[in-house]
């Protein structure tokens, strides 16, 4: 329990300090010292807790009180911050839920008794791995990309004391939303990650930025606000505020489909599914490692691990296909939607939402391949979207711009950089990630479940991934002659965080056998009281050696040969350089490649439209379907 | 034991025997398609007498590393057939193709030449739109036959073809594409003259281009192979109907190919979808509700 205390204390007391800290020197100092003691911590931890399937945990009573307060207070500051800016409806969002929360903790009093404050799972040691590692790892490269960041942006405030202090306290939640048991906990930290990525979003305080955070704060609170009702008819109707009780009660065939369905679209809210999706694409105007921390290990991450966690009682009820149906849409309008789009922060924004979509679509389907299917995707997504993201931010202030268009040549510029943002790409689309675990095995658990709808919609969609993630592959391996090498002045802070994510992409994509086995099989082993084979271990072996010739190829013989270099062919009429050519009337062309975006089949606005009137279709049904069904009875 | 040993030879059979049996066809196809055209046509072995002048040819290239790309073509396409003829499994050959289109459209882009980036830009719709009708050939068996392993549904109790009628029209539809035959062949061409001169080959010469050529044998092999697996089952006779089938197949894309002229890749993408849902998808929901 002390390391745990340590777990969450480490960040806590590490985003106060920072707070203080005005001096760029000490604050690198105390953001690598606070990162390297939660990556270990966190390690510690999981290593702890790995060898027991389920640890739990009872805290003293004085912490309800406390997290009551806490409630209250995060209350009052959202209440504070909306009304300071005109936007009186989400002040009433926040009263209405912790009015709810405070009416239920008066009239009920003190006859709630919690048996486990804390429950460590596999899938909570996972969480934890992820928060840990890659959360840390985002904050060291926040170090070197701030300092190029205020430079370069002179208009905005140096304000990183206060960005560091909300980063640090975006992690301490994150590690108490993954330990909790107890609902009332786990909404405490849940509204503090909203009002955390709400103040991220925001940093730059400009007109966009601070609409956009708004946004978000409203679409969360909304989720919020489903997630207290949830809590509230489980405290009056089933007497407990328990995970694990509400799990074993769904279990029992007593009906919980309704709370259920609450904490689903709680979910789909956090983890941005259409037609909330929008709370994520308007992110981007913050600083990258805002963005890289969003999408990659906490907030959406937190969307989908309670979705996850109640993956047992999902399935053909009116919350699993709510879950199934919402994150399938999701998955292929994002997936079509990413084809139309250039700017490299709204490629990778999309490709999250989607691949939240089939995480979420997995879980809600809640059969045991389903779940090892989205549970994996948990894993591979966070490690290489965190490493795109990193690598965009970096080539953004390097190149000047975060359009993909503007890459070209990369590999020539910056080729290191490059070569980390390919290994991204790979581990985002081939060999494991894009093919074994999100086409193969969640085609397998989408047909095994009988929804044919559903496996179209992957079908679909994952061609749609392989476009657009082949196509800006295609752009940074381009080798463009004349251009001078941009890499000397990256951070080495940058450097760290973008290599290890790199190292750390190749090696879970080769581990990937052993982790199912070693992890994620123990873990679904305990909640399904059995063990199906997803995917034969000799495929998961042939794969993973083929992710091993993939790394061995390039060092092998990766740009070796004697051959006479010549020019491109443009039509006879190459100036020399390969760079520009003779064109009408004797005037000089340059070379300029760009790559199909599709506008016209993919565009965005229709994308988001269609999926978001699907989404929300579906959303009201279930929901009618569900309030009729309570009303009869 | 001796199973494994039989995959072990097909496999080794297949990586020898696959680039001669391609090249033959390739020949075969260059007379048919003459005699179509009312010529008389190179002789059988001309592919061969081809490639082997490439070899010989000067050494050039616009990069040192577009060799590395288009030998893992090369190497993941015969990958892939290994898989299928050592009988393992069948998306496992269809995400091993995938890895090396994906080898084929980055060596067209590293070149960064306009006419090869075009032809990796049409590879690259050309691949989003056949993708999902083969991802559903691979459902399709598993619907059929309850596995994904293609031993096991080579040895089924009927031809795939009785359950997959829409999911086997779905394939020669797509199969096109993949033979590079008119009116699909947007990204290179085997006729001798396009508007974008070679596409995605634009940029490769000698053993480079020979590369891509021999790969080109391979991968006919083993898409043939798809659909002979449409009409073997345990009967040890059907092994004649399948082929006869793939010949069937073969001599009608190339009957199309000759019969039609090069479109355009909105209608390849539009065409190519609405033939997966049509055909493909109809069939699958049926099965789907059967089982």
């Amino acid at each position: 329990m002390f390391l745990l205390s340590l777990l969450c204390g480490v960040p806590l007391v590490a985003a106060l300090i920072l707070l203080a800290v005005k001096d760029n020197g000490t604050r690198k100092v105390i953001v690598k010292l606070a990162a390297a003691l939660t990556m270990i911590l966190a390690l510690v931890s999981a290593w702890t807790f790995y060898r027991e399937p389920v640890f739990t945990f009872k805290l003293a009573g004085a912490v309800s009180e406390f997290v009551l307060a806490g409630d209250v207070v995060l209350c009052l500051i959202i209440m504070y911050l909306s009304c300071r800016s005109g936007r009186f409806w989400i002040a009433l969002l926040a009263l209405v839920q912790t009015g709810l929360m405070l009416w239920m903790e008066t009239t009920t009093g003190s006859t709630l008794q919690v048996t486990n404050d804390i429950l460590i799972d596999h899938l909570a040691v996972i969480m934890m791995v992820i928060v840990g590692v890659i959360g840390s790892l985002i904050t060291i490269y926040a170090l070197g990309y701030m300092e190029d960041f205020q430079r370069l942006e002179p208009d905005i405030e140096d304000r990183r004391p206060y960005f560091f202090f909300v980063m640090f306290l975006f992690l301490a939640a994150m590690f108490g939303l993954v330990l909790s048991n107890n609902l009332l906990n786990m909404y405490l930290c849940w509204e503090i990650t909203s009002v955390t990525s709400f103040l991220l979003i925001g940093y730059t305080r400009t007109g966009e930025a601070t609409h956009n955070a708004y946004r978000a704060l409203w679409m969360n609170l909304l989720g919020g606000l489903c997630f207290a009702i949830a809590i509230v008819y489980l405290r009056l109707r089933f007497d407990t505020v328990e995970l694990d009780q509400l799990l074993r009660l769904g279990l029992a065939s007593f009906n919980v489909t309704l709370p259920v369905a609450l904490l689903v679209f709680a979910g789909l809210t956090k983890a941005a599914q259409m037609p909330f999706s929008s709370w994520l694409l308007g992110a981007m105007v913050a600083p990258t490692p805002t963005s890289a921390l969003l999408h990659s290990s906490t907030m959406v991450k937190a969307g989908v691990f309670l979705i996850i966690k109640l993956s047992p009682l999902l399935g053909d009820n009116e919350a699993g296909l709510l879950a199934m149906f919402v994150g399938g849409v999701t998955f292929l309008f994002a997936s079509f939607a990413a084809i139309s789009q250039s700017n490299g922060k709204k490629v990778l924004a999309y490709s999250t939402i989607s691949n939240l979509g089939l995480i979420v679509c997995c879980a809600g389907i809640g059969t045991f391949e389903a779940v090892w299917t989205a549970t994996m995707l948990v894993i591979f997504h966070a490690v290489a979207k965190s490493l795109m993201f990193l690598t965009v931010g970096t080539a953004e202030h390097h190149v000047g711009s975060r359009d993909i268009e503007s890459f070209d040549g990369l590999f020539n510029e910056m080729r290191t950089l490059a070569v980390c943002m390919a290994i991204g790409i790979c581990g985002m689309f081939l060999a494991p990630f894009g093919m074994l675990i999100s086409k193969w095995a969640a085609m397998k658990a989408v047909i095994d479940a009988g929804h044919p709808f559903l496996m179209l919609v992957l079908v679909f969609g994952s061609s749609a991934t392989f476009f657009f993630w082949t196509k800006w592959l295609g752009k940074i391996t381009a080798i463009v002659p004349g251009r001078k090498n941009l890499e000397a002045d990256v951070h080495a802070d940058e450097w760290l965080a973008m290599k290890t994510l790199a190292v750390l992409t190749i090696v879970v994509c080769i581990l990937f056998p052993w982790i199912s086995s070693a992890v994620v099989v123990p873990y679904l082993q305990n909640v399904y009281h059995e063990v199906v084979e997803v995917i034969g271990q000799e495929n998961l072996i042939i794969m993973s050696s083929m992710v091993v010739l993939l790394v061995i190829l390039p060092l092998l013989s990766f740009g070796r040969g004697h051959k006479k270099l010549v020019q491109t062919n443009l039509s006879g009429e190459n100036l020399g350089d390969d760079l520009h050519y003779r064109g009408a009337m004797d005037v000089d062309v340059p070379v300029t490649l760009r790559n199909m975006y599709l506008e016209n089949w993919f565009g965005e606005a229709r994308m988001s439209l269609a999926g978001g009137a699907l989404c929300l279709a579906c959303i009201i049904l279930e929901f009618a379907q569900l309030l009729g069904g309570v009303a009869h009875v | 034991m001796s199973e494994l040993m039989n995959n072990l030879l097909f496999g080794i059979a297949y990586l020898i025997l696959a680039p001669v049996v391609g090249g033959l066809l390739a020949g075969c196809d260059r007379i048919i398609t003459a005699r179509m055209q009312r010529r008389v046509g190179p002789p059988l072995l001309q592919p061969f007498y081809d490639v082997l002048k490439l070899t010989e040819k000067q050494e050039i290239a616009v990069n040192l590393i577009q060799d590395f790309y288009v030998g893992g073509f090369l190497l993941f396409v015969m990958i892939s057939g290994i898989f299928f003829f050592t009988r393992g499994d069948i998306l496992l050959v269809v995400f091993t193709l995938t890895l090396a289109s994906v080898c084929l459209i980055v060596a067209a882009y590293s070149s960064n030449s306009p006419y090869s980036q075009i032809g990796a830009e049409r590879e690259l719709i050309q691949t989003m739109s056949y993708e999902p009708m083969l991802l559903m050939v691979a459902i399709g068996f598993y619907l059929a036959t309850g596995t994904f392993s293609l031993s096991e549904i080579m040895h089924g109790h009927a031809a795939g073809i009785i359950f997959l009628p829409g999911v086997f029209l779905g394939l020669v539809y797509i199969l096109g594409i993949k033979f590079r035959k008119s009116p699909f062949d947007l990204a290179m061409s085997h006729h001798a003259h396009q508007e974008l001169i070679k596409g995605t080959v634009t940029e490769f010469s000698g053993k480079t281009l020979a590369m891509v050529e021999v790969a080109h044998w391979y991968e006919n092999i083993f898409l043939l192979g798809f659909v002979y697996l449409f009409f073997v089952w345990s009967a040890g006779w059907s092994i004649l109907l399948g082929l006869l089938a793939c010949a069937v197949v073969f001599f009608f894309e190339i009957l199309v190919d000759n019969c039609c002229s090069r479109i355009k890749w909105q209608a390849l993408l539009k065409s190519t979808w609405l033939v997966s849902l049509v055909a493909g998808f109809i069939n699958l929901l049926i099965l789907m509700y059967m089982r």
